[in-house]
């Protein structure tokens, strides 16, 4: 199992470690529900070193991520970082990304850990005729995410700059104690925050500091349980749930993210051809009325028709409530938003409502 | 360290069983509830249900697992802890005490011993760490 640069920083906080696609990750370290409120609250730091970073540079490098990504690339100032996908010729999300522009010439893709090995051989397989180089950087790179409304004050104070200035979705280069830091403001939780990518050895030295120097603002430790409850909230789809190669963008209702007019792009045709046919399924968002926690695979049911899947579920560590993801056929009626999810062998009402579940007024 | 008293039966799925009286109380062990982490939502049996050792009686979840809960011996279902309906946390807070989670009017009260004594049990928490 591969481990990140911060294993021995998560056994000494006595966090309660799991395999995540091969990986030894703490799951969480004083509890689920007190990190996730960490985070809405104050503020909550990551170790998610997992994730790749797949580095594109060369003479063509624009018009490779343009041809390669669903998102407008040519869009991209230096140091704006975009979401996105890379789609299959059906059409199917081989993943979600974010593209950042480091130069010209120099794009910069973290992807989803599971997805690493799959996309670099994906990005590579696509190069023939562009003047790029396609680098797989995942393990130089360890990554942190220091998230929540303290996050900015903190990571200012750690770094000695003033970070507010940096737009959302925008990054900068920045040293601390001779390394370079590429600090990009973006997260996965809904709340502001930084996810910051430094050279793998010397994460547990920016670990510690921005834990002493947020202690007094309440900064915790936080693990993948309370990310995957934080995104869930929004409505953040995860790969392998409510995204993957036989879903497509529109389908999980990503579709401002595919722009089906900057150009050729791979995936493009199929994705044509799926709004001209119309969408079969689409992505709902659900709160429970009768007692249950949805969870993956749930079956969907609508006046005792099968109607759907279950993608994700909780209970929902802000709302006190039990809140769930699910693809619904279209052909289903949701006028009355009134659905059924079948929890341990027995049918419990649900309602459909809009998402994200969490807005900054609830 | 987990809690192991020993005056409780254990079952391979971390469940314990304590006689009163007439009736055995069952919850889960300390362990199971340190595994699962923060307990958010249970259910129970009904009450007069009549169960069979092995049979799904209710459901354990955290914010990211769900455990079935299992019968550990035959009987009845004379009593369910209506509190943990709305409190499940307490389970986590004290899963030998306030957190027993129903009682069962056993058919055969010899099945209480074919379960792990407080040694037993230990002894396979260790198995189950190394494994």
């Amino acid at each position: 199992m591969q481990k990140t640069a911060l294993c021995d920083a998560h056994a000494a906080l006595g966090a309660r470690m799991i395999e995540f696609a091969g990986w030894h990750m703490p799951v969480r370290y004083s509890g689920i529900k007190q990190e996730h409120l960490a985070v809405r609250g104050k503020a909550g730091l990551f170790d998610i070193s997992h994730m790749g970073e797949i580095e594109i540079k060369g003479g063509d490098a624009a018009a490779f991520c343009q041809f390669i990504t669903t998102n407008d690339v040519a869009k991209l100032k230096t140091f704006q970082a975009q979401y996105g996908f890379f789609c299959n010729e059906q059409g199917g999300v081989v993943d979600d990304i974010i593209v950042s522009k480091l130069s010209e010439g120099r794009y910069f893709i973290c992807v989803n850990c599971a997805n690493t090995a799959k996309d670099f051989e994906w990005i590579t397989s696509h190069k023939a005729g562009y003047d790029v180089e396609v680098l797989n950087r995942s393990l130089e790179y360890s990554l942190l995410a220091l998230q929540g409304p303290e996050a900015t004050r903190i990571l200012s104070e750690v770094l000695g700059a003033d970070l507010s200035e940096i737009k959302r979705f925008y990054l900068r280069v920045l040293k601390w104690r001779g390394v370079d830091l590429i600090v990009s403001r973006t997260g996965y939780t809904g709340e502001d925050g930084f996810e910051i990518f430094l050279q793998w050895d010397a994460a547990s030295g920016l670990w510690e500091e921005i834990m002493e120097k947020g202690e007094s603002s309440g900064v915790l430790p936080c693990g993948l349980g309370a990310r995957d409850t934080l995104r869930i909230e929004m409505a953040y789809p995860l790969y392998g749930q409510e995204i993957d190669e036989d879903t497509t963008p529109f389908e999980a209702r990503l579709g401002r993210f595919v722009k089906m007019d900057k150009g050729d792009f791979l995936g493009r045709e199929a994705l044509r051809r799926t709004l001209e046919g119309g969408l079969k399924r689409s992505l709902e968002g659900f709160v429970m009325v009768e007692r249950g926690i949805p969870r993956q695979g749930y079956k969907i049911l609508k006046d005792d028709v099968l109607a759907g899947t279950v993608t994700s579920g909780t209970m929902s560590p802000s709302l006190d409530k039990p809140i769930g993801l699910g693809h619904i056929a279209t052909e289903i009626g949701l006028e009355d938003r009134g659905i059924e999810i079948e929890i341990h062998d027995s049918r419990r009402k649900a309602e459909v409502v809009s998402v994200p579940f969490m807005t900054k007024e609830s | 360290m987990v809690d192991i008293p020993d005056e409780c039966r254990f079952t391979n799925d971390h469940e314990w069983a304590r006689v009163k009286g007439d009736v055995i109380v069952i919850g889960i062990t300390d362990y199971a509830q340190d595994a699962l982490g923060e307990i958010v939502y249970i259910e129970l049996p009904g009450v007069d249900e009549k169960v069979s050792k092995g049979d799904v009686l209710g459901a354990v979840e955290s914010t990211k697992a769900v455990s079935d809960l299992f019968s550990p011996l035959g009987g009845e279902v004379v009593e369910v802890n209506k509190v943990l309906l709305e409190s499940p946390e307490i389970i986590n807070s004290d899963p030998y005490g306030e957190g027993w989670m129903f009682k069962i009017a056993p058919s055969e009260v010899e099945e209480l011993e074919e379960l792990m004594s407080a040694e037993e049990y230990s002894e396979y928490l260790e198995s189950e760490m190394e494994g």
